[in-house]
């Protein structure tokens, strides 16, 4: 029978169906990171049980930690409980951690791949609902709770409900300008913050092949922002490439059986989705969110919508809601709309690609006067590589601030805040009400919208810029 | 874990939609209360409830005298969409609120109710509207019931309406059960799992990222 990439994995992963409904599924990669993990180490320790296979989890600190250059796990007081708490988890258990001041430190969706931590064909887990990030190499990667954290650590498995099918095809090519990002929104906007609720989403189509695997990461990255729990896209040449030599890939022997394995993996042609959705890759311009739903999206040559001719009323009273708090009128072009903030990095947009990127709009330029502009890596991996390439120096020449890794002002745990009523051009993946920040207001686009954004001082068309 | 088999108390209407987990619960208070999460229920939707200054926003549904203590929200679509942080669930749990009733919930949210003794139960289209317009109207005068048994719930004006909720969620909620006890009473079945999965995918078993790597 035809199969889907995902179903080929879950039904690998299967140990057994359980009376309740819900499948007991095998956990291949378990990852934690600072904030989500205490309390599931708390309720392991409370009824005596033991991490079943420390060898299969690692675990980061990147939340609730300062970016600051030079920093260390006392620069930023509320989060030394945190980074306690984690370490002596992780020495008791017998986990690999990767945390502050280690060479491979870095945002736990960054780093599961580019370590080689993640695999295609594995299932991989993180209590972090952006774990779907892990799914571009072609894994089953799933973001869950505390309290699953604690199951997986207690038993390597999940027990979940399997998600419905659904594709997403981007067909034909992306235009000059216009990135993963801008199709991730534009999708988001199309099918809307709950159109993926219940299901696994696979990208696929001539535009997603076409994509480096690191766009694949950000499209794959906000997959739970149109409510869907995975995002993965089919294993293939790039992925491979991508892979070798990674620090923790298989080798040798292992590696060759690996490979064999990871091209199999691939949807059969006529397999079923249970919601197909189409959208065209020449269509998507760059594309901004101008209210505080991912959902609230639009191409940046676009103006402000007006939640008035919206009929249904809890619908209207939210659009009004996040106009009110953006700070914006209806009919307001997004195109020269001035901005106080600019942050480049999160889960989303802090790869090297992504800094390359930036870097080539930000070459020469200036950062515009009353701006700040910070640029965060993904992973201290990510930051040598960048300082290698002389990439630091062309942001600090511009006048951005540079860096340690973290996940910074994607969610405001650390002390990188959008100062409140100030507007913010942002790569990260949330624009929720607070999300970076009590009072600041989020606008979601690509590093090189971003970048543009800094020297015009306001939101630009990058294709003019 | 906290069963939940029948609960009688006030509901307040807070009809937006997509309320995320970052509303209901605010980064800058996961910071204050640090890993004491009993803490949280103070922070419930904290940044709704204060302006920057810290004064109360006085026409916040939970602001009012009313709705002080609420053990039920009737929401709109998509309740606690956004991350995954069980913080959510928990400060809902320690603000004694055990009921959320709303036509969809945000997928990792909704599995965390259950596993806190707090109930997602999803009422759609016209029950949703006609519900949210009774509680509304009651305005906290009287209370709403929602029984789990019999998957119902009866309006404060004393109209009915059944509602959906996962019937495992549900068993696991009536049962108030220890989750992890019950999967680990397949430990053999993992274990079996693992050596023969092993044999087919090493490289899944034998990480190079382990403490003491074995290769
Ligand atoms: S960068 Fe942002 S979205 Fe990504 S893991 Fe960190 S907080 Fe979550």
């Amino acid at each position: 029978m035809a199969t889907t990439l995902f179903d080929k994995i879950w039904d690998e992963h299967v140990i057994r169906a359980m009376p309740d409904g819900k499948t007991l599924l095998h956990i291949d990669r378990h990852i934690l990171h600072d904030i989500t993990s205490p309390q599931a180490f708390e309720g392991l320790e409370a009824k005596g049980r033991r991490v079943r296979n420390p060898e299969l989890t690692a675990a980061t600190e990147d939340h609730i930690v300062a970016t600051t250059p030079g920093r260390d796990e006392t620069t930023y007081a509320p989060g030394a409980e945190f980074i306690r708490a984690m370490r002596k988890s992780a020495e008791e258990h017998g986990i690999r951690l990767f945390g502050l001041g280690d060479m491979q430190q870095g945002i736990v969706h960054v780093i599961a791949p580019e370590l080689g931590i993640a695999l295609p064909g594995s299932t991989h887990t993180c209590g972090d609902s952006h774990t779907c990030t892990v799914g571009a190499i072609g894994a089953l990667a799933i973001g869950v709770g505390t309290s699953d954290v604690e199951h997986v650590l207690a038993t390597q498995t999940l027990k979940l409900h399997k998600p419905k099918r659904m594709r997403i095809e981007i067909s034909g090519a992306l235009g000059p300008g216009v990135t993963a990002k801008d199709a991730i929104l534009h999708i988001i906007a199309a099918v809307g913050a709950a159109g993926g609720n219940g299901h696994a989403v696979e990208y696929a189509g001539a535009a997603v092949r076409a994509l480096a695997i690191e766009a694949r990461f950000t499209l794959c990255n906000m997959s739970i922002e149109l409510g869907a729990r995975i995002g993965m896209v089919a294993p293939d040449a790039a992925t491979i490439e991508y892979l070798a030599d990674r620090p923790f890939t298989p080798q040798g022997e292992a590696w060759d059986a690996a490979l064999a394995h990871w091209r199999s993996l691939a949807t059969d042609d006529h397999a079923i989705f249970d919601k197909e959705v189409a959208i065209d890759g020449g269509e998507i311009a760059p594309t901004v969110t101008w209210g505080t739903s991912p959902e609230d999206a639009i191409p940046v040559t676009g103006a402000v919508p007006d939640p008035a001719t919206i009929s249904d009323p809890g619908r209207r009273a939210t659009k009004e809601r996040a106009l009110d708090y953006m700070g914006l009128t209806p009919g307001t072009p997004l195109e020269g709309l001035a901005i106080d903030m600019v942050f480049i990095g999160a889960c989303t947009n802090s790869r090297i690609s992504d800094l390359r990127e930036a870097a080539r709009i930000a070459e020469g330029g200036r950062v515009a006067g009353g701006v700040r502009a910070m640029v965060v890596p993904g992973s201290s991996t990510v930051k040598r590589q960048a300082e290698a390439e002389g990439l630091d120096r062309i942001f600090a020449a511009a006048g951005f601030e540079w860096h340690e890794s973290g996940c910074s002002m994607c969610c405001a745990l650390g002390d990188d805040l959008v100062a409140p009523g100030t507007r913010c051009i942002s790569t990260s993946n949330r624009n929720f009400e607070n999300r970076q920040g009590p009072g600041g207001r989020t606008h979601l686009a690509s590093p090189a919208m971003a970048a543009a954004a800094a020297l015009a001082g306001k939101i630009v068309d990058v294709r003019k810029a | 874990m906290e069963k939940f088999t029948r609960l009688t108390a006030i509901a307040a209407p807070l009809p937006n939609d997509n309320v995320d987990t970052d509303a209901i619960i605010p980064a800058v208070s996961l910071k204050r209360v640090g890993v004491d999460i009993t803490a949280l229920g103070e922070y419930l939707f904290h940044e709704w409830r204060f302006d920057p200054s810290g004064k109360p926003i006085e026409d916040f549904v939970l602001n009012k005298p009313q709705f002080a203590a609420p053990g039920i929200l009737v929401a709109g679509r998509n309740f606690g969409c956004g991350s995954s942080r069980e913080h959510a669930a928990w400060a809902l749990l320690y603000a004694e609120v055990r009921c959320i009733v709303a036509p969809s919930f945000g997928d990792i949210f909704y599995n965390n109710c259950f596993r806190n003794g707090v109930l997602p139960a999803i009422v759609r289209g016209d029950d949703h509207a006609g519900l949210m317009r009774d509680v509304t109207e009651a305005d906290g005068a009287a209370p709403m019931t929602v029984d789990l048994e019999a998957q119902q719930i009866t309006a404060p004006s004393g109209e009915m309406y059944g509602f959906e909720v996962d019937p495992a969620g549900r068993e696991a909620l009536l049962s108030g059960l220890d989750d992890i006890a019950m999967t680990l009473e397949h430990e053999d079945e993992i274990a079996e799992f693992q050596h023969r999965h092993a044999a087919v995918r090493p490289w899944l078993y034998n990480t190079r990222f382990r403490v003491k790597a074995s290769d």
